[in-house]
């Protein structure tokens, strides 16, 4: 069948020589990705929250070879316990002698491990159980509405802390622990979204033209409601972030050797006041690390999810 | 709708979830690898005696018969023994939670009275140099770990200038118990030197839990005005030539302080189940270091006993802050 023809612009282009009339034949038109990044580079703060970031990731990653002393995450050198930072040991050293600076360095890799693995398999769980909840209204997702509320009914960290104890001190049962206690927060969110995308014209189109309700809730609800639960994943990072370091302060978290700030700042507290800097350097690695998530947060909400703006106007 | 039957309702739906929540922490306290009844005994214990204390307990039964013999126990009011401290659950609960309720106290008033005029402030006079240093502040207070805050707080006024106590709750023999806040208990009886030890002690743990608070109340109630502000009725109050203060306190912050008072609930039903490591930084005897005791020591009676008062404590302040919305903005209860 002929197509029909629309205008004459169109028509021009079936009968005339093929002319790029659009300049985005030419260069292609930003993906929302692109205006996404260009957004975040124009706000400072956020720059400032991805350079900690950034920062954090590479040292985490470049560990072995930025650390002075690598090997002092299992040695230990009695000889030298408690220096304060000199040349030698930037941020001194600890009650066994080990240099500070590298264990620093390697926490964050398990500052990095913890909060990404939590995050990401409560995505993985609250995604699929928000969109189903949301969507429907049948007894699964009131099932799963009831057991998120059985989560959520008391703060996070007694019921993280009871969990953890409960399985063992160690550092995948501290995940393990952080996760089943944080997966409901990200099934509320993806809830409450799908439920205000629900109410939109056009997937109330794809119902009338009849297209299969998993393919609404992947290819018309999924994406709509991406944005909000980066935003709170972004965020959510610090709030893991800060609730590891708390089980680990409460020796919850991954067990000594292992140099977790949390851990490290409950065994520097036993040296106040005389080892000042012992307790100050993971105290501030943790601040930077979540400022650096809340920052970058903040501007992706400010950008992403404009129905929660906070006043940048 | 009528209130008394929203509250009803949502009482109503609030005990399932706890039931739920008692099952969840009853298992989770019950799949310790540890013999409780090795616990109880001590380490010198015979065989047994182990034995006799197991069958003292039940802990012999099947888990699901233990688990109806602790629901029905708990529908009669009775939360069981700690095995730590040899004492009903309740009365340790009841004893503790004065101190947890008055650092609670001190700690959302310090919060909210820095906070909502600050927030306020900064919004009206936005993008001025206290707009900008409050923001830096409070940016600061989101990302600060509490425990952290309490050891550099500890380390520089206790420490450093032997201004406040390390910790503890009072340094002087306790005043004559009226309330159980030392506080007011110290100024009813008129006693200076209790009321100034208390306030001492109190100082750095209400301080380390106002900051986070202050910062969240601060920007909720900063963006709440701000989204007020350029609406269309303050406009037209402008207009009209109604006075600026009227207009700001009577029709702008009425509405602005909506969500800020939320907050202001979950930050408060968080403190009251017990600032967990603020509390064991600090040594406060309440709820908080009372969690973490019973479950760092597998006391599972106990841990059952705070756990359900905290979904207790966090459902009831969630129901008093939607009801203190549907007051501010009655719009929330017809939704």
């Amino acid at each position: 069948m002929k197509p029909m023809v629309l205008n004459t612009r169109m028509q021009a282009e079936t009968t005339a020589p093929r002319v790029r009339y659009f300049p985005h034949r030419l260069w292609p038109v930003p993906s929302g990705w692109w205006l996404l990044g260009q957004k975040i580079l124009r706000d400072r703060l956020a720059v400032v929250g991805l350079c900690i970031l950034l920062g954090l990731l590479s040292t985490a990653v470049l560990a072995p070879s930025l650390a002075p002393f690598p090997e002092d995450i299992t040695a230990t050198h009695p000889a030298q316990r408690l220096r304060a930072p000199s040349w030698e040991h930037p941020l001194g050293t600890d009650t066994l002698g080990r240099d500070i600076y590298s264990r620093l360095l390697f926490g964050g890799r398990l500052t990095l491990i913890i909060s990404c693995t939590v995050v990401g398999v409560c995505m993985a769980i609250g995604v699929p159980t928000g969109l189903i909840a949301g969507y429907y209204e049948n007894a699964v997702s009131q099932l799963i509405l009831r057991l998120a509320d059985i989560f959520l009914a008391v703060p996070r960290v007694i019921l993280a802390l009871a969990m953890a104890q409960a399985l063992g001190p160690s550092l995948p049962n501290l995940i393990l622990a952080l996760t089943v206690t944080y997966w409901p927060w990200f099934t509320l969110i993806v809830v409450a979204e799908t439920r205000t995308v629900k109410k939109a014209t056009f997937v109330e189109a794809t119902e009338a033209l009849g297209v299969r309700p998993w393919r609404t809730i992947l290819y018309h609800v999924l994406p709509n409601v991406l944005s909000p639960l980066i935003v709170r994943s972004t965020l959510s990072m610090g709030l893991t972030i800060m609730t590891a370091a708390v089980l680990g302060f409460l020796g919850m978290g991954a067990q000594p050797p292992a140099p977790e700030w949390g851990a490290m700042i409950a065994e520097a507290r036993l040296y106040l006041p005389d080892a000042l800097w012992y307790a100050t350097a993971p105290g501030l690695a943790i601040f930077l690390v979540v400022m650096g998530f809340n920052l970058l947060g903040d501007a992706l909400r400010d950008i992403l999810d404009p129905r929660l703006r906070r006043g940048r106007r | 709708m009528n209130v008394l039957n929203y509250v009803a309702q949502r009482v109503v739906t609030l005990i399932p979830t706890l039931i739920g929540l008692v099952i969840l922490t009853f298992f989770l306290s019950r799949v310790v690898p540890a013999d409780p009844a090795a616990l109880i005994a001590g380490e010198g214990a015979s065989r047994q005696q182990i034995e006799a204390l197991r069958q003292r307990y039940g802990f012999d039964q099947p888990l699901l018969t233990q688990l109806g013999i602790y629901l029905a126990q708990l529908a009669t009011g009775n939360l069981g023994t700690s095995i730590y401290t040899g004492r009903p659950v309740l009365t340790d609960l009841r004893e503790r939670f004065p101190a947890t309720l008055e650092l609670t106290l001190v700690s959302i008033a310090l919060a909210t009275l820095l906070g909502i005029p600050l927030g306020m402030f900064a919004a009206l006079k936005h993008n001025s140099w206290l707009d900008h240093s409050l923001r830096a502040c409070t940016t600061a207070g989101l990302a600060i770990t509490g425990f952290w805050l309490a050891i550099m707080l500890q380390l520089f006024f206790s420490m450093e200038l032997d201004l406040f106590p390390l910790g503890g709750r009072i340094g002087v023999p306790e005043p004559r118990a009226l309330t159980g806040f030392f506080l007011l208990d110290a100024l009813l009886s008129l006693n200076g030197t209790a009321f100034l030890s208390a306030l001492k002690h109190i100082t750095l743990p209400a301080l380390t839990l106002a900051y986070p608070a202050f910062a969240t109340i601060a920007r909720f109630t900063r963006s709440g005005v701000l989204d007020v502000m350029q609406r269309d009725f303050i406009l037209y109050e402008k207009a009209m030539g109604l006075p600026h203060l009227l207009i700001t306190f009577k029709y702008l912050l009425r509405n602005a302080l909506t969500s800020t008072v939320a907050q202001i609930g979950l930050l408060f039903g968080s403190l009251l189940a017990g600032a967990v490591v603020t509390e064991q930084v600090y040594d406060w005897p309440g709820l908080g270091l009372y969690a973490v005791e019973s479950i760092m020591k597998f006391d599972y009676q106990a841990t059952l006993g705070i756990t359900l008062w905290a979904g207790v404590a966090y459902g009831a302040v969630n129901l008093m802050v939607e009801l203190a919305q549907a007051i501010i903005d009655p719009r929330v209860v017809r939704r």
